[in-house]
């Protein structure tokens, strides 16, 4: 498009029509009133850095919009906006995680780790006075308690240190009522028993003061940390040892011999992530032969796939044949299934003791189909060939429909016979046509969590390990394994995100090379 | 329905299979000579089709079978009875279908809208830095957004604190997410289907006043409505078997999408399950399986689209 034209389009946008106009104000009304509720809750929390996004991308569609001079962007800005936060930036912070210990026990900053420590490791003031208890629910269903202490009656919950609360009714040295709170009976208390003895009030803001615990829920005592942070130093003290512990680069606290405290907090580490994944022994040996399976995964589902599927296309490739239609429709079924159903599907037909496969097919046998290393690998490769092969059908279809005529006519004449036709003209030209799909193909494999979650959930074990991976684990789902979000493993998200990097970069490479591998075949063509 | 394959064939028969006055032969042909040509495709035909329609059969007999066990499921329709299905009443099943379909149908609207005006931008507009914003589609597009399922994990923590809507355990979250990476994925495909709509159209318009609202609204919309359906669908059935990233999102029972808690039936009891699940995958199977057959020649047609040309 012209210089001019392009000036055209601009000044036809300050031409608007009436209600085109009102519905833009609308919009960005509200977008401004919830991003401005989104401002305001950000400074409540004290998170600068989402501010300071909220802001940017608020002050970028306000100018988008009434601005004259931004008209491509007035189209872009939505889809921007999303993918900026959910993809761009959550694929850097990906690649920041990677060189940090974030993980268990380094989950936060060290001034949460800090309280943290001092709160867990708590014990009994001595000589403290026994404090006359009750425990009591605000109206959100939280607990907290409330507590006598020196004639003053005090309440407070997990988050809230104890204040004083005046109106309160005492009944003898206990409160019975506190406006505000429902005081819990009996029976509540000893069925949320586990929650009632894990709950810790404290008794200031200061984490030093220590907290209100109880056993019974009928008296409390003040607990006081056993460790003491020197701000000045920068150390932690047990004050019953006496052994000082000074922060370490690994994000921890650790005493002269060594030994380190239970939370630490998040630094980072460098290629450390990347050191254990390819030379730590409890997890090189399981990387390399999951790399491996992943490529072989992924390589043979496209060949497999695409084998049968442009067999069956150049089968039915013949107008002669009749009821096409009705072959085509049932056989394009297990496409239109979606692929988390049919993975759990055959996970029950192919059961070695119950399946149908098993049972029905095979007259009872007991083939080991998901237990067995190699057996596992053929069942999710033979899953994945139900699932694909329609796919390759499709569009092998309409490849060879689409191939010109002149070419098979010039081959004839030629006296070119079947095959020498298929393997220099039919098999070349759909090489070309589908290519690029191919290689999507290959890259979704790559990645394809699902059908390995669902149908083996990685299994077997690896016997070897002492990490949930197992003989048909494909990257991503070892990155789902250590990352520990389901709870199988240590959560570990530095390692984790160490390797989503590792895939990052394989998908990456191959899909480039590929691209320009089939733009060179597409000139050859 | 004529699919586009269909209609091709009729027009120009395939040049890999048939020589000329064949077509004349069909009726004349000898036994032999119609096995040789024709018969064993049927006989390829049937197998195939044995081979893609024996799970979809097994499902719909063990959803109907009143035992309710794997074991129980093996003799094909020996007994049929509802009351799998009846007993999905029982269950949160349900309520993760209205999760599911919310999800996907939310996405699958707000991935069309923003990937057609971004497609409409880049088809339509010069500006500066058009070819570097196709080219960065191009690259974020081979980074597919579930490998950083664990920054969006820890994202999503941080954003919670600040807006609970936004957080984990949040539909609205997840449909965010699953919109992040809608420009990447459909924008290309869009893009080029756009630049098929001839430029003279929307010029015609604009010379008679229109502005580029109207164009896009008004005209430009409504020829690349076959696109449009294709990305809605795609985007549909993809949010629809999504897993990992709902898995890590939804952490409540009653937010869970069919993905993640039928995959929770199977895999903590698989053989006291089975039936329930079966009558779940059934129920779940319907609205993508009639989607697709409603939609087939879109499908087909956008799928080719970005390989074929011709």
């Amino acid at each position: 498009m012209s210089r001019a034209r392009y000036k055209g389009a601009v000044a036809g946008s300050g031409t608007f029509s009436g209600a085109g106009f009102a519905v833009k104000l609308v919009l960005i009304a509200l977008v401004d009133a919830l991003g401005v509720f989104g401002v305001l809750a950000a400074w409540r929390a004290g998170s600068w850095g989402i501010l300071a996004a909220m802001v940017a991308l608020l002050v970028a569609a306000n100018w988008v919009y009434f601005t004259k001079r931004a008209l491509p962007l007035k189209y872009i800005l939505p889809g921007l906006a999303f993918l900026l936060v959910y993809q761009v930036y959550v694929v850097g912070y990906t690649g920041y995680v990677a060189f940090t210990n974030y993980g268990d026990g380094h989950n936060s900053t060290k001034e949460q780790a800090i309280d943290a420590l001092l709160v867990q490791n708590e014990r009994r003031v001595e000589g403290s006075p026994a404090l006359p208890l009750t425990v009591v629910e605000d109206g959100d269903g939280e607990l907290g308690f409330a507590v006598v202490e020196d004639g003053v009656a005090e309440v407070g919950t997990a988050e809230e240190p104890l204040a004083a609360a005046p109106d309160a009714t005492l009944d003898g040295d206990a409160v019975t009522a506190v406006p505000g709170w429902t005081v819990l009976d009996r029976a509540t208390v000893l069925q949320r028993q586990e929650e009632v003895t894990t709950l810790r009030v404290p008794v200031s803001d200061d984490a030093a003061d220590g907290s209100v615990r109880t056993q019974d829920a009928r008296t409390g005592y003040v607990f006081q940390p056993v460790l003491e942070y020197d701000e000045a130093a920068d150390t932690m003290t047990d004050t019953s040892t006496g052994v000082v512990y000074t922060p370490n680069d690994e994000g921890q606290f650790a005493s002269a011999d060594g030994e380190t405290l239970p939370v630490g907090w998040r630094v980072t580490v460098g290629f450390e992530n990347f050191a254990t994944a390819f030379g730590d022994e409890r997890y090189a040996g399981p990387f390399v032969k999951i790399l491996l399976w992943t490529f072989a995964f992924a390589v043979l589902s496209v060949v497999t796939t695409f084998a049968l599927g442009m067999f069956l296309a150049m089968v039915f490739n013949d107008p002669r044949l009749r009821g096409r239609k009705i072959y085509r429709t049932l056989m394009i079924l297990p496409y239109a299934m979606p692929g988390f159903l049919a993975a759990l599907l055959w996970s029950g037909m192919l059961n070695k003791s119950f399946g149908v496969i098993n049972q029905v097919l095979l007259g009872g046998a007991a083939i080991p189909w998901l237990t067995d290393p190699w057996l596992a690998k053929l069942s999710v490769l033979g899953v994945n060939l139900w699932l694909g092969f329609p796919y390759m059908f499709l569009i092998c279809t309409g490849a060879l429909q689409s191939l010109p005529g002149d070419v098979y006519e010039a081959a004839r004449i030629d006296g070119a016979g079947k095959w020498r036709t298929w393997r220099s003209i039919t098999m070349p030209l759909l090489l070309v046509a589908t290519a690029p799909l191919l290689i999507s193909s290959f890259a979704f494999n790559f990645n394809n969590f699902t059908l390995i979650k669902m149908l083996t959930g990685g299994g077997p074990r690896f016997d070897d390990a002492s990490v949930p991976l197992g003989h048909t684990d494909i990257l991503i789902s070892m990155v789902y394994n250590v990352s520990g979000l389901d709870g199988s493993a240590p959560r570990d998200y530095g390692l984790a995100s160490a390797l989503s990097i590792v895939i990052f970069v394989v998908v990456g490479v191959i899909s480039a090379v590929a691209f320009r591998q089939t733009r060179k075949l597409e000139e050859l063509s | 329905m004529t699919t586009p394959i269909e209609r091709s064939t009729d027009r120009a028969s395939s040049p890999a299979a048939t020589g000329a006055g064949e077509q004349v032969l069909r009726h004349r042909m000898k036994p032999g000579r119609w096995a040789r040509e024709l018969g064993w495709r049927h006989v390829v035909g049937v197998l195939a089709v044995l081979y893609a329609v024996f799970p979809i059969v097994y499902v719909v007999s063990a959803s109907l079978s009143p035992s309710g066990t794997l074991t129980g499921s093996n003799e094909l329709f020996a007994q049929v009875s509802g009351v799998n299905y009846a007993d999905l009443g029982n269950t949160k099943f349900w309520t993760w279908m209205g999760n599911t379909l919310v999800i996907g149908v939310a996405t699958a609207v707000g991935t069309v809208l923003m990937g057609a005006a971004a497609a409409y931008a880049f088809s339509r507009f010069r500006f500066a830095g058009r070819r570097l914003g196709l080219t960065s589609l191009l690259i974020i597009q081979m980074f597919p957004q579930m490998l950083a399922f664990v920054a969006i994990f820890l994202l999503l923590i941080s954003l919670g604190e600040v807006v609970p809507a936004l957080g984990l355990n949040s539909k609205l979250a997840l449909i965010c997410v699953y919109l992040g990476g809608a420009l990447g994925v459909n924008t290309f495909l869009m893009y080029g289907f756009f630049n098929t709509v001839p430029r003279e159209l929307d010029e015609a318009a604009k010379i008679d006043g229109a502005t580029h609202a109207q164009v896009y609204w008004t005209i430009i919309l409504r020829l690349v409505t076959p696109i449009l359906a294709v990305v809605a669908l795609l985007s549909f059935i993809s949010t629809f078997g999504e897993f990992i990233i709902a898995r890590v999102v939804l952490q409540s029972e009653s937010n869970w999408t069919l993905a993640v808690g039928l995959y929770g039936w199977v895999s903590s009891l698989l053989e006291a399950n089975w039936g329930l699940f079966a009558a779940g995958a059934v129920l779940s199977a319907i609205p993508v399986l009639a989607l697709f057959l409603f939609l087939q020649k879109y499908i087909v047609g956008g799928l080719t689209a970005g390989s074929v040309k011709g």
